[in-house]
């Protein structure tokens, strides 16, 4: 098993990471191989669940030591509803969510607080690629328009409208551009967007 | 690379001291037949006990002395170099009270009558198992599993253990298995009872007697069980509407024979597989223990609340589930899964995306396998931890 730290660990992960507190019970949706359960279990005394769909994800957590239920999060998290949890964090895949305004809601009732991360849909670059007449090709989202899994892009103004509209208010947030901290108009220069929020 | 763990005797151990059953009755004296495969460590801290299902027995890996062809039924899964690798682990597989192959059940004498049991073998439950078991664990000097394992009926044992006997036990280890059969799956059930019971040659149980075996009933029985551990597709893939080619038959048939003998090669196989079980089951045994699934229901005395039941609970769990499985369905998998989260378990949930049906769970998908091989290996690592350097 190799220890995750938080030097390897992808830098929205690290990021959110620092913003849990140790002990806290967490569980991350769309966990993938596992990492940031991994280094919370290790780093802060954290306990939690990922939530992974794919097998070879699920079997990745199991080979970390990593508690992962095998679910796809767009089935309802009905399984999660007995057990509150202090964060639930969904990272860089709710633009991939079909029932986005659900996956919101439900996050928000099964967690008393819940972390998202996404691709910011108005870097600057993507006018760019617009103007020239192609869709936007980013690190953050390095697919074309034919193959991308992504459904539900946005921008940081249009995630913050849907947060407001589901009773949800943001409690801190974080611009980062290729995992650097990005403060001075973010909306145009963040490539993704960190967001933490509960209910009203 | 994985390995057999080659030719097996089973051990068999007598208990003297009355086991009292949930019915009420009680057991004076019994006897256990159990297989035991790699060493116990020094610490005791390394033993996997596996419980077998319905049909199966304590012959889980290896094989059989004198008989090459008698291989343990779950010998992919367990083994040197397989996910329970019994070079880290001592693996402990045991027949369950009231069954065929060994332990004490209704073919072995009565001491009372001096005759075989027959129906006179009490009604036993998967907790009265668990707590032979636990007796057995005594026995051995284990005081606490690195792992209790089991799929389908043996994964309701696994269950069982950890609700009785939370101290006793690291992790719970259950696949293809429910918190409680559904009305449908009692149904299956007592259509089998039933093919047994109303047969000629069953005397009311007393078969043994009368020198006769209701091998009709128990083919009926296993035909219809067979039919529900496996899938749809996977009855279409393998046997579809192909005719029965007869001995002399040059080609592959193409006519019906408008007649009701054997037409279908799926009615072939079905009658093959319920005659070959006919000649080693008993009859008994087969309705103690569809009566034992039947009756496991553990958040039956919690108000159904499955949540309350699993409280004591302590240890580590591993649940798995097969996609294709409608005998026991990922659904009734997850609702164990929802009340172990409810206590705050560690638990690890798994849903293989597999096309066998029931019967998967005794089949080497590759996943499930990488799965089972992955906890196994944070087993070992809970129990190098502890060990004093």
């Amino acid at each position: 098993m190799s220890g995750q730290t938080v030097s390897t660990l992808r830098p929205d992960l690290a990021e959110i990471a620092s913003w849990i507190e140790p002990g806290a019970r967490v569980l991350d949706l769309g966990c993938g191989d596992g990492s940031l359960i991994d280094f919370l279990q290790r780093s802060k005394d954290c306990s939690g669940y990922g939530v992974e769909i794919a097998d070879e994800r699920v079997i990745a957590c199991a080979r970390r030591g990593v508690d992962v239920i095998q679910r796809n999060i767009e089935a309802g998290l009905d399984m999660f509803a007995g057990s509150r949890f202090d964060v639930v964090v969904l990272s860089m895949a709710i633009q991939a969510t079909q029932h986005t305004e659900r996956v919101l809601r439900e996050m928000s009732q099964v967690g008393v607080e819940c972390i998202v991360s996404f691709p910011n849909f108005g870097h600057w670059s993507h006018a760019v690629a617009l103007l020239r007449g192609r869709m936007p090709v980013s690190q953050e989202m390095p697919y074309r328009w034919y193959d991308t899994p992504n459904l539900h892009l946005s921008t940081l103004r249009d995630f913050e409208a849907l947060l407001d509209a589901l009773g949800l208010v943001v409690t801190r947030s974080r611009f980062m551009a290729h995992g650097r901290a990005v403060s001075f108009m973010p909306g145009l220069r963040c490539t993704q967007a960190i967001y933490r929020f509960r209910s009203r | 690379m994985s390995a057999s763990v080659g030719v097996v005797i089973p051990k068999r151990l007598r208990f003297e001291s009355p086991l009292a059953l949930s019915s009420g009755a009680s057991i004076d004296t019994y006897e256990l037949v159990y297989e035991t495969y790699g060493e116990l460590n020094a610490a005791r801290s390394n033993a996997v006990l596996v419980c077998h299902a319905l049909n199966a027995s304590h012959h889980v890996a290896g094989i059989a002395q004198g008989d090459p062809n008698d291989v343990g039924w779950w010998d992919n899964m367990v083994g040197p170099g397989k996910p329970l690798d019994t070079t880290r682990f001592f693996v402990v597989g045991v027949n369950n009270l009231g069954s065929c192959f060994g332990s004490t059940g209704p073919m072995s004498v009565n001491p009372a009558t001096g005759k075989a049991y027959g129906p006179d073998f009490p009604v036993v439950t998967v907790e009265d198992w668990v707590h032979a078991q636990a007796r057995l664990a005594d026995a051995l000097g284990i005081e606490r599993f690195a792992a209790v394992m089991g799929g389908s009926l043996g994964g309701m044992q696994a269950l069982a253990w950890s609700m009785l006997y939370p101290t006793r036990l690291a992790h719970c280890i259950a696949i293809a298995t429910a918190p409680k059969l559904s009305a449908q799956n009692i149904a299956f059930n007592e259509v089998a009872r039933r093919a047994i019971v109303t047969d000629p040659d069953f005397h009311e149980g007393r078969f043994y007697e009368h020198g006769t075996v209701p091998a009709r009933g128990l083919q009926v029985a296993r035909m219809i069980g067979h039919i529900t551990y496996l899938s749809d597709d996977v009855m279409a893939e393998k046997f579809g509407r192909t005719l029965r080619r007869h001995a002399h038959d040059t080609a592959l048939r193409s006519d019906y024979q408008f007649t009701f003998d054997v037409e279908f090669e799926i009615e072939s196989y079905l009658r093959y597989q319920g005659e070959k079980f006919s000649r080693y089951f008993d009859a008994n045994t087969y309705l103690l223990i569809t009566r034992a699934l039947d009756y496991f229901d553990p958040a039956r005395d919690h108000g159904g609340n499955l949540a309350a039941a699993l409280a004591p609970a302590q240890c580590d769990f591993l649940l798995a589930s097969f996609s294709t499985d409608w005998r026991f369905a990922p659904d009734r998998t997850r609702e164990i899964v929802a009340a172990l989260l409810a206590n705050r378990l560690r638990v690890s949930y798994a849903e293989i995306d597999a096309p066998h049906g029931h019967d998967a769970f005794l089949l080497d998908d590759r996943r499930y396998h990488a799965l089972l091989k992955a906890y196994f290996d944070r087993i070992a690592a809970g129990i190098d931890a502890k060990v004093p350097a």
